[in-house]
């Protein structure tokens, strides 16, 4: 005999478990307690295509490092054909894909999955500027240069302000002649940046170029835009060069910091480089499980998550045969549903999963019935248990071939997904049905067959419920909660409903067998 | 009124089924003594031992070249019964009550040949009739030729007496009698009758059917009220011995009264219905727990039949 004390600080400590790793999962590691939150994830995609000239290729190609107020979610490199190094150094990152003989046309691509981490747009860098390199203009830019820096100078205040009156001069619809000259015809945005930074520079202000990309969905063919950083002496202050505005902007992701190249290209010519850019509506549960595992958060690194996606999904089913449990053991227990085979339901249950309910119902009953006749044949051969039982399993595969292809003759695709149904459970489920109609008639068979179907209709409806998925599967320590509701249910020593319809007669009969009772006394009385 | 509360049931003092599973047999019933009672032939022998009555066993057959015997253990037998060991809800039992040389005849005058015999020998050993599939034993019983008493009152078939029996002490009793509508097997879920029995008197105390009150039988039209049970003396110590014989805490007894032997222990059961506290109209668990307070001291099995009749006895 177990001590119920025990017994009960037992169910409270897994009770405490579940409950204590689910909320720690909640607020330490941002896991969201409902499904509906999602956060965007976007994906970029940056296409190199060069055209090779039969030698031996080398791309190298700047890749984003700490951008502010993004987290990288995982990088692609994929490019077949090429062998791939990263380099980091300092702060700079770029990707080296090789390749010893590149002919014709060639393409790598770098895949970047990143999510906005919100409320953290605004990241430092610390980071001092290198000293200036007073740039060289050649006459008469040079005057035209010098001219407009004293202008600016005179009109602004700091080096704030230089900055903006600069790219405002820069961008005016009728730029002044000295702009005119200095810009010269059509001038291109890379154009335009260098000279800005060779202006400030000759202002002795430290300057630099950022390139960056705006988030937005279903981009493609995008280049990067050019941003200019300078320092005002205390921090780098970043302005959009062709909108003079000032910091980093919503849905935008800095690429590259300073002057060097974005993509050299060894054994190559024509090169290019296009960023396509796509937003996925990912779960921000994907997102706490990616950020978890990269700083290795133990309760993530070592969980479901860190399986193959195909395994994840297998336990996605398996961990919700639990709630399937749960639903026959109250049912049991409390209601006092009789099922045929305890959890055949759930089996079923997970069936309808895959066929769609009305589908399903309408093959399980279908095979059942079409199952129970040919086995009350079988039942006059006199057959042995197992041959009897692997007989049936024959009958419910030809049944199951039968279904599927009349249906697909006749249209009905939806009947091709009987393959789903587990066919031993179903040969079982008509073997013990069968045995049922032979000693407790046809109607016990019914009660039996509805209440199964009743219990697994109802754990189909919690399995497929999106908030119980959801929890089940990101939440794997709700286990133990179910585990202890089981086990207290497995004490419960009340009544269960059915017995209160059952028993019901006795709540009157009592009365009714006293009165026999003192009728009887009555005559003894009168014998005596 | 469709349902009753739970606080009526309680105060009629009714057990539902979770509470037998989990404070009466779970807590009673070690898993290890199940093997005693789901295996007929293990039972009888256990019960020959103790001195208990039961159906004579006439013969087994253990294995395939034993059915080549049947004819020579036959041989000497009038009327008798095959049944499986380990068989459930009365399949596979072969009733003969007549035989002429090779040819056997069933009550209902249906003959059988010897090779019939022997089929039916062969599929009990491989397990036909056994709900696990398992390789089975077959034993060839005497017949229980039914008491007169019960002529008026069963429609076919043997009625059996249904005693629990909690820690040694019956609690409460009654009688299955099959019926037209039971197709006469003595289920009460499929329309047979429970008849309550007093445990002072071996009178009928309240009957059902279907498990709504009845007072006559529905095929013989016999009133209940005149019911008594012959030898009901020496019934209640026959069951309640079998405490001793299975070690099991709580359980359901099975006894036929044969015309000739008087009360035969006939199965016994390690998990018995609720249904019995329908028969008798009144709940079972204030009994169980009178029988839980009495002293621990050990008694015989006529000693504790007598407590039981004193405790629980409804009519003076």
């Amino acid at each position: 005999m177990h001590s119920r004390p025990k017994f009960l600080l037992f169910v409270l400590l897994l009770l405490v478990t579940g409950f204590g790793l689910t909320l720690y999962k909640h607020f330490a590691l941002g896991f969201p307690l409902w499904p509906g939150e999602k956060a965007s994830v976007w994906t970029i995609e940056a296409k190199i295509e060069f055209t090779g000239q039969d030698k031996p290729a080398l791309v190298s190609f700047a890749l984003p490092y700490n951008p502010p107020g993004i987290e990288i979610l995982g990088e692609d490199f994929a490019s077949p054909n090429y062998g791939f190094t990263k380099i980091e150094q300092r702060d700079q990152r770029r990707a080296q894909w090789s390749s010893r003989q590149a002919t014709g046309s060639q393409t790598v691509y770098y895949r970047l999955d990143v999510y906005e981490k919100p409320g953290e747009n605004q990241g430092q860098i610390s980071q001092q500027p290198t000293a200036i390199q007073t740039p060289e203009f050649e006459e008469p830019f040079r005057t035209a240069a010098s001219t407009l820096v004293d202008e600016l100078n005179q009109r602004s205040s700091d080096t704030r302000t230089f900055t903006l009156e600069l790219l405002h001069t820069l961008n005016a619809e009728k730029p002044s002649q000295n702009v005119r000259l200095l810009l010269g015809d059509r001038p291109g945005e890379d154009f335009k940046a260098r000279l800005a930074i060779d202006l400030l520079n000759l202002a002795e202000i430290p300057a630099r170029k950022v390139r960056g990309l705006f988030l937005e969905d279903g981009r493609r063919r995008q280049a990067l835009i050019s941003f200019i950083e300078v320092h005002d002496g205390k921090k780098w202050r970043l302005f959009n060069q062709s909108t003079a505005e000032e910091g980093i902007p919503e849905h935008f992701i800095l690429w590259q910091r300073g002057g060097l190249s974005l993509l050299d290209v060894e054994g190559g010519h024509r090169s290019r480089v296009h960023f396509s850019i796509i937003e996925n509506n990912q779960s921000a549960r994907s997102i706490a499980v990616q950020q978890g595992r990269d700083e290795q958060a133990a309760l993530v690194d070592f969980s479901i998550y860190s399986l193959p996606i195909e395994e994840q999904n297998a336990f996605k089913a398996i961990l919700l045969v639990p709630i399937g449990a749960l639903i026959v053991v109250i049912l049991r227990t409390l209601v006092g549903i009789r099922t045929s085979g305890t959890f055949m339901p759930i089996l079923i249950a997970l069936a309808f999963i895959k066929t769609s309910l009305i589908t399903g119902l309408f093959i399980f009953i279908f095979v059942v019935s079409a199952g129970l006749l040919i086995r009350s044949y079988l039942s006059h051969l006199n057959l042995l248990l197992v041959a009897r039982i692997s007989a049936v399993i024959i009958v419910v595969i030809g049944l199951m071939a039968a279904m599927s292809i009349v249906s697909q003759k006749l249209g009905f695709s939806q009947a091709l997904t009987v393959t789903f149904f587990p066919m031993i459970i179903l040969a079982w489920t008509i073997e013990r049905m069968s045995i049922l109609w032979e000693e407790d008639g046809p109607k016990e068979v019914l009660i039996q067959g509805a209440g199964s179907l009743f219990v697994a209709i109802l754990a189909y409806l919690c399995m497929t419920n999106r908030v119980v998925e959801y929890l089940t599967f990101n939440f794997p320590e709700l286990l133990f909660v179910n585990l202890a509701v089981i086990l207290l249910l497995g004490q419960y020593t009340g009544y269960r409903l059915s017995e209160l319809r059952r028993f019901q007669p006795l709540a009157e009969t009592e009365l009714d067998s006293v009165l026999r009772q003192q009728k009887s006394n009555h005559n003894t009385a009168n014998d005596k | 009124m469709m349902f009753a509360t739970p606080k009526q049931l309680r105060a009629r003092g009714i057990m539902g089924m979770n509470r037998r599973n989990v404070d009466y047999v779970a807590a009673h019933n070690p898993r290890h003594l199940y093997p005693l009672v789901d295996n007929k032939l293990k039972t009888k022998l256990l019960a020959e031992q103790a001195g208990i009555a039961v159906p004579k066993l006439l013969g087994t057959l253990r294995y395939q070249h034993d059915v080549k015997g049947l004819h020579s253990q036959l041989l000497p037998h009038e009327k008798f019964v095959i049944k499986p060991s380990k068989g459930s809800g009365g399949k596979g039992i072969l009733v003969i009550a007549e035989r002429e040389h090779d040819i056997y005849f069933k009550p209902s005058e249906e003959a059988i040949s010897h090779e019939a015999l022997e089929r039916h020998v062969t599929n009990i050993l491989s397990g036909l009739y056994s709900l696990s599939g398992s390789p089975d034993i077959a034993m060839i019983e005497s017949m229980i030729e039914a008491h007169n008493i019960f002529d008026a009152y069963s429609f076919e078939g043997v009625p059996d007496i249904r005693v629990i029996i909690f820690k040694g002490y019956p609690v409460m009793a009654m009688l299955r009698l099959a019926t037209h509508a039971s197709d006469g097997k003595a289920n009460l879920h499929q329309g047979a009758v429970g008849v309550g029995i007093d445990l002072a008197t071996g009178k009928a105390l309240h009957a059902v059917q279907h498990d709504r009150p009845i007072y006559q039988h529905p095929d013989t039209q016999r009133d209940f009220s005149e019911l008594q049970i012959p030898d009901w003396d020496k019934l209640l110590p026959l069951a309640a011995a079998c405490q001793e014989v299975t070690g099991l805490g709580y359980m359901g007894v099975d006894i036929v009264i044969d015309k000739n032997h008087g009360p035969l222990i006939l199965e016994l059961n390690a998990r018995p219905g609720l249904a019995i506290q329908m028969a008798n109209g009144t709940g079972i668990f204030p009994r169980l727990q009178q029988v839980e307070a009495l002293s621990g001291e050990q008694r015989t099995p006529e000693q504790r039949a007598q407590i039981s009749r004193e405790l629980f006895g409804q009519q003076p």
